[in-house]
């Protein structure tokens, strides 16, 4: 099967290649340099844009926790109902859509592979029996490991080696991929109805120290070699004065990295940048953090914008959703998983009217504008908790139009229009800049190597965008772009079309990725460690592991580790 | 002024938010056939199942009128966010009727079944028959509920009715189900005859009268006062005497439930707290 993209803007950062007029060819699932003209299909991009696949490094699509906030919102199915086709299932939800209809939406968005962030080991077989189902996409999913007991035994410890080859074992286990810290500390202290509030408050039972945690799962990064960095979601969490441990979190990490390439991912920054003493005073701290990553090259992060609609909140930080259910006094649903994490979900109205919800959806924009080198920065709505993936070709429009964001912030409480920095922020992001945001600086920053870019041997992973950027004045027209990319007029998965004018014509299944950490000396699975299982969790350990039946169509990469 | 008829008996539910004055205004028969409907899983033409006549004697008459003759018992989301005009049913009505509406009136001679006026905002219901489940309730999980409008049931009512109620006036001729009230938070709802238990749990506002007989009030009501009579709208008062509760305590609510003195000497222990 060969294919030919004929006379589109190409933009392929990893590449150096902004906007120029040229061909792409595709055989057999993967970018090649030439096919033959004459046997190939063709298809005409003259006048549109040509990007790679999108790659969302971080939302809640699949799990325990997603699932129950299904569970938990009727109300959010009934407004949104997608019924079947020839080609795709039928299926429901605004903010929380099933599985297949997930699928269907990222594609027609132009999106290709998609990381599942918060998975709870004990769950792994619920997160990849809801991965298989979830069509068109690549995905892999992040286990919970840093409030998981094994770890933070060998962490007090101080048996780092010993940590990074249970880790390897773990990731082989649960078939995950990177790993995930939620609220360090925090969760397993929630499991006693108490939390952490600082970077070095103890753990209770455990003696470590939030600091310790995240550092000592860095170096166990760095031993296994992990193509992503760990994936930090911060202490204190949608706090008023959390701009403080952010940014103590950003430093404990700062010698760990003495070569400048990224060791720590900060997510859905935004919510981690709260300044003021209550509620009442909070305020946007996106100029402190702006200034630190902009002078530091050891983080990336991703926005976590706010989006003023009707969501579902989910997160493994158990305190944080009792918080914010006592914020809102609506339904809620809250868990402690065992040995491993915590769990809640809240549903939430983010509104225009609110000074609040305003400041955030201001900070979200002011964090990406203010970091420089978009290399660093993704754009991610950490779905659903600050809304629904659905709403990227929004924020997009606010990255490219200091217009559109001024339009949106008009509509917003005044008080939050005096406090944003928005109206005194210039810059204006082009569409290349678009490209690293939403596909090549995720995909650098995850280690995939195959993915976000259009040079030869990728993965044929392309989306094609009805926008002509010689024609068109995007920051003008921003409408357009908007449109443009909420219905991809192709999207291309492993070679093949599956999407044309923003409609499903072709189905396909996608990989579920994940890492086969190789150790020297392999974790021993000893009599301890089953009696452990036996104590401590309602699963025997033999029924414990992802088996290989578990997920359908399996895309191991192999990892050597230096232990 | 159109007249609806169906063409068949429907086996399966259909769903036509089209029946709507708001949609049919201004409409040739012809054009309103190639409305759409779904009759099961299968999207139809509006004339494939009902037949739709203009009436030209009523042409004068001062608002749109919209008639449903015969069955219409398996039809949902009749008059669906209408704000203008009258539908008439002369038969049974299906569920959802007058969904979000938010002006006009709906008559209906038959019953109408669930979810009647769920999230209506304004406007008219009268049902002469019976009502279902969930009378001006929200869809199961959502807490947004009637706004306001006027509901009139002459017959019974389930039970859930006027959950999450945030406005407007309810009134009951006849008896209703459990959880009448239940979160409600301000309007006013009326049962003249008997309602059954649970009525306003958790319910933080409004009022609740009922004039009939009423086995038990919910533990986390207390007794305020007995009081004579009750205003249930301008020109409508509803004679007493009423024992006054509040409540949900549970919730720090400060709702007001009447019952009535005469009918519930059950209740008549309450009377040492005043």
């Amino acid at each position: 099967m060969e294919l030919l993209i004929k006379n589109g803007y190409v933009y392929d950062p990893i590449n150096n290649v902004n906007g120029e007029k040229m061909d792409i060819a595709i055989k057999d699932g993967k970018i090649v340099e030439t096919v033959n003209e004459h046997r190939a299909k063709k298809i005409d991009a003259t006048g549109l844009t040509v990007m790679p696949g999108g790659v969302d490094i971080h939302c809640h699509i699949a799990g325990a926790e997603v699932n129950t906030g299904r569970l938990l919102r009727p109300e959010d199915h009934v407004k949104d109902v997608e019924r079947k086709t020839a080609l795709t299932r039928a299926g429901v939800g605004y903010s929380i859509p099933s599985t297949f209809t997930t699928g269907y939406r990222y594609s027609r968005m132009g999106y290709t592979t998609i990381m599942n962030p918060s998975m709870p080991p004990l769950e792994a077989k619920h997160t990849h029996e809801e991965l298989n189902d979830t069509p068109m996409l690549d995905k892999a999913t992040y286990p919970l490991l840093g409030d998981w007991w094994f770890v933070l035994e060998y962490l007090n410890r101080g048996d780092i080696e010993g940590c990074a080859r249970h880790v390897a074992w773990m990731l082989r286990t649960t078939k995950g991929y990177a790993i995930k810290i939620v609220n360090p500390g925090g969760l397993e202290s929630w499991g006693f109805g108490r939390n952490v509030h600082s970077i070095d408050d103890p753990v209770p039972n455990f003696c470590v120290t939030p600091r310790e945690i995240m550092r000592g799962l860095c170096k166990v990064n760095k031993l296994l070699n992990l193509p992503h960095t760990i994936h930090i979601h911060t202490n204190n969490l949608g706090i008023p004065g959390n701009y403080v441990t952010t940014l103590d979190t950003m430093k404990c990490l700062e010698d760990l990295s003495p070569d400048g390439k990224p060791i720590g991912h900060i997510t859905h920054l935004q919510f981690s940048s709260f300044k003021g003493d209550d509620w009442p005073t909070m305020s946007s701290a996106a100029e402190e953090i702006a200034k630190y990553i902009n002078s530091h090259s050891h983080l990336t992060f991703d926005m976590g914008q706010v989006i003023f609609t009707d969501t579902t909140t989910m997160t493994a930080d158990g305190p944080f959703q009792y918080t914010l259910y006592e914020l809102s006094g609506h339904k809620w649903a809250n868990g402690d998983v065992e040995t491993e994490t915590s769990s809640g979900i809240v549903p939430f109205q983010y509104k225009r009217k609110s000074v609040v919800n305003a400041t955030q959806w201001s900070i979200a924009l002011e964090l990406a504008l203010l970091v420089n080198d978009p290399w660093k920065m993704f754009m991610t709505t950490d779905h659903p908790n600050g809304g629904p993936f659905t709403a990227y070709p929004k924020i997009i429009a606010w990255l490219i139009s200091k217009k559109a964001r001024l339009a949106t912030l008009k509509k917003t409480h005044p008080k939050a229009q005096k406090r944003s920095l928005l109206p005194s922020i210039k810059r204006e992001m082009s569409l290349y800049e678009i490209a690293i945001v939403t596909r090549a600086g995720q995909a650098k920053a995850l280690g995939l190597k195959n993915k976000g870019h259009l040079g030869v041997g990728a993965d044929a992973d392309v989306a094609i965008y009805n926008i002509n950027p010689e024609k068109i004045d995007i920051a003008r027209k921003y409408k357009l772009v908007r449109r443009a990319f909420s219905h991809a007029a192709y999207t291309i998965k492993d070679g093949k079309v599956v999407v044309k004018d923003g409609e499903i014509i072709q189905h396909a299944s996608g990989r579920t990725i994940w890492l086969d950490v190789k150790t020297s000396e392999p974790e021993k699975v000893d009599e301890e460690m089953k009696q452990k299982f036996r104590d401590y969790w309602t699963v025997e350990y033999d029924n414990y592991p992802v088996f290989d039946h578990h997920v359908t169509v399996p895309d191991p990469i192999p990892v050597e580790a230096k232990v | 002024m159109v007249t609806i008829t169906p063409k068949k008996e429907f086996k399966q539910p259909i769903f036509a938010e089209c029946i709507t004055p708001d949609a049919l205004k201004d409409k040739h028969p012809d054009e309103i056939a190639q409305l759409k409907v779904w009759e099961g899983n299968k999207q139809l033409n509006f004339g494939e199942l009902f037949k739709t006549e203009d009436d030209a004697n009523a042409q004068n008459a001062e608002s749109f009128t919209i008639t449903l003759k015969g069955d219409f018992g398996k039809v949902r989301r009749v008059g669906y966010g209408m704000s203008m005009g009258e539908i008439y049913v002369e038969g049974n009505v299906g569920m959802y009727l007058g969904q979000k509406m938010c002006g006009g009136k709906i008559t209906v001679i038959g019953n109408a079944e669930g979810w009647a006026g769920s999230e209506m905002k304004d406007g008219t219901i009268e049902i002469h028959g019976n009502a279902g489940d969930y009378l001006a309730s929200p869809y199961r999980g959502s807490t947004v509920g009637m706004h306001g409008g006027k509901i009139i049931v002459h017959g019974n009512v389930g039970t859930d009715a006027a959950v999450y109620m945030h406005g407007g006036i309810i009134k009951i001729y006849g008896n209703t189900g459990q959880f009448l009230g239940f979160r409600m938070r301000d309007g006013t709802i009326h049962v003249l005859q008997n309602a059954d238990t649970r009525v306003g749990a958790s319910m933080t506002g409004g009022k609740i009268v009922v004039s009939g007989f009423l086995q038990e009030v919910m533990p986390t009501f207390t007794l305020d006062s007995i009081k004579p009579k009750v205003k249930i709208e301008e020109g409508d008062t509803a004679n007493g005497p009423f024992y006054m509760f509040i409540g949900d305590l549970a919730e720090r609510g400060e709702g007001k439930l009447y019952v009535s003195k005469d009918k519930n000497p059950q209740l008549k222990h309450y009377e040492r707290f005043l």
